[in-house]
């Protein structure tokens, strides 16, 4: 409930944001080609979202007809190179992260090579990942897995490292063995840092995902609002720009009500 | 045979500036069953002596006996109650008490009724489900109590417990700690810096110097219980006990002011 007043709170600004826009067009101030007025760029967004063809119950459910837009099926196509990306970089980036963080020879091992890797924006390797997957979704999904392995590893290293050595001795006196003291304190201990981590982490894949689709493949938001700047269809590219920003939105604020709820124990947390 | 023979155990740690040592030939011999406080200023050696008891430091030389064994790590015969209570945030009430019980691969049905039996001992019950942070500090250390009564170790060891308690939770888990303790028949080791509390629960007060640590006074408290602090006798013993201390908290201060001269 909270949430949605503060949310209201900022309305005022966003319908003055609009009206400004409106009035800047309407009036000729500036070319409608370069800055279509928002009743335009609202009239495009609708055009992207519905179904092209009136619903027709020979070719399909009534679901699937709901989903066949244009915007929709872009959406899908990003959120699916989006989470199979981050599927990857997580997956390599937690165990990763919880050797290195237990382990100071592994820390000492991997480490020096990672403070290299690190810097190199995934963008950087847009060249070499067409060179090695081609073109389609591979060379997303490698860049995707890249932009999101180095938050969640840098995190689960400070996570598993932050871990309030009074925990550990209680556990030994507990009579646990490093096993048990590993997956039943050292792990659920580092998970705050983890989550985090992969909130950051899903957060960058989703600005990679923009990119690498405008290089790499031929559906996706991304490749849509590039596209469309092919035809100087600036309506269009402003409603793909809006759904990108709301789809973002949207995947950050699961991911807070996710880590609310994993982490309910954990102090300091606003409920 | 005590329950916990101290022996010519000495300690030194290495700071930045230099090499202090915090304990220094201490000897000790504790019967079964015996409530022992542990007294001095912060600094005087209380906590290591403990740690070391503990199995979570080992003493650079002596050695230390439990039931005839060398202690040579921590170990669930010797159950440990940290100031900070030390329970894990991510775990409820009983899943913190049932911890002990599941290391040791108890089946599920006796983890239960164990743990129900020690929350309603400490009068848990109806926190069962949850986590610590919402609890106030005196039901935390509670739950640390439980948790560790759980291993039913014969030796209980006490950290500075109620370090950290306004005056009346700590007189209310003091009672109940002498209760568990005259029901359960555990020997314990207490540390604290609190003269009042040192009496009021002690078999027997062992009074440590400043660096090093050594022991000053080892003191049997002979008084009935309860104890009233209000009494002469107990006044008396407060008197005495303050004077000790005070030398040592003296000492603890010149020590410091002469640290910072000689930056």
């Amino acid at each position: 409930m909270n949430s949605w007043r503060r949310a209201l709170q900022g309305l005022p600004l966003i319908v003055a944001v609009l009206a400004l826009w409106e009035l800047v067009s309407l009036t000729g101030w500036v070319n409608p080609k370069v800055l279509p007025p928002p009743h335009a760029v609202a009239a495009r967004w609708w055009e992207y979202l519905a179904p092209p063809q009136p619903y027709d119950p020979e070719a399909g459910s009534r679901l699937a007809w709901l989903l066949s837009g244009e915007l929709v099926q872009d959406a899908a196509g990003s959120l699916y190179r989006v989470l199979a990306g981050f599927v990857v970089g997580t997956v390599l980036a937690v165990p990763t992260g919880l050797l290195m963080g237990t382990s100071s020879r592994i820390y000492g091992l991997c480490n020096p090579l990672l403070q290299i890797l690190r810097p190199i924006p995934p963008i950087a390797y847009i060249p070499l990942s067409i060179l090695w997957f081609g073109l389609g979704n591979p060379p997303a999904i490698f860049l995707i897995a890249i932009g999101a392995f180095f938050p969640v590893l840098m995190n689960t290293i400070a996570g598993v490292r932050s871990v309030d050595g009074i925990f550990l001795r209680a556990a030994q006196n507990l009579g646990a063995g490093r096993l048990t003291i590993f997956r039943r304190v050292i792990l659920p201990a580092s998970m705050p840092y983890v989550l985090t981590g992969m909130r950051v982490g899903i957060g960058t894949a989703f600005i990679v995902v923009i990119v690498a689709e405008m290089i790499a493949v031929n559906n996706g938001l991304g490749f849509r609002i590039l596209e469309a700047r092919e035809y100087f269809w600036s309506d269009k590219i402003i409603a793909g720009m809006l759904s990108i920003g709301l789809i973002g939105l949207a995947i950050d604020q699961g991911m807070s009500l996710l880590n609310n709820h994993l982490l309910r124990w954990h102090r300091g947390l606003e409920h | 045979m005590p329950a916990i023979l101290i022996e010519r155990v000495s300690k030194a740690f290495s700071t930045s500036k230099a090499r202090v040592t915090a304990l220094e030939n201490i000897g000790l011999e504790i019967p079964a069953g015996q409530f022992v406080c542990l007294l001095g200023p912060s600094g005087c050696g209380k906590s290591t002596l403990l740690n070391a008891v503990a199995g979570f430091a080992r003493p650079d030389a002596g050695r230390i006996l439990v039931n005839d064994v060398p202690v040579t790590g921590p170990s669930p015969e010797r159950g440990m109650v940290f100031q900070e209570y030390a329970l894990f945030p991510w775990m409820t009430v009983a899943q913190n008490v049932a911890f002990g019980l599941e290391v040791k691969r108890l089946p599920k049905a006796a983890v239960q009724a164990r743990v129900d039996e020690l929350l309603h001992m400490l009068k848990l019950s109806e926190f069962a489900e949850r986590y610590p942070k919402e609890l106030s500090g005196g039901m935390r250390q509670r739950v640390a109590i439980a948790r560790v009564l759980a291993l039913d170790s014969p030796i209980l060891l006490m950290d500075e417990p109620f370090g950290a308690l306004d005056a009346l939770t700590r007189r209310s888990l003091q009672d109940e700690l002498l209760r568990l303790w005259s029901e359960l028949g555990k020997t314990v080791l207490f540390v604290t810096h609190s003269i009042e509390e040192s009496i009021f629960l002690a078999d027997r007060i062992v009074v440590m110097t400043y660096r090093p640590g050594t022991v000053k006074r080892d003191l049997l408290v002979d008084l009935p219980r309860p104890r009233d602090p209000a009494a002469p006798e107990f006044n008396r013993l407060k008197r005495e006990l303050s004077e000790l201390v005070a030398q040592e908290q003296n000492r603890h201060e010149a020590d410091e002011r002469l640290a910072l001269t000689t930056d």
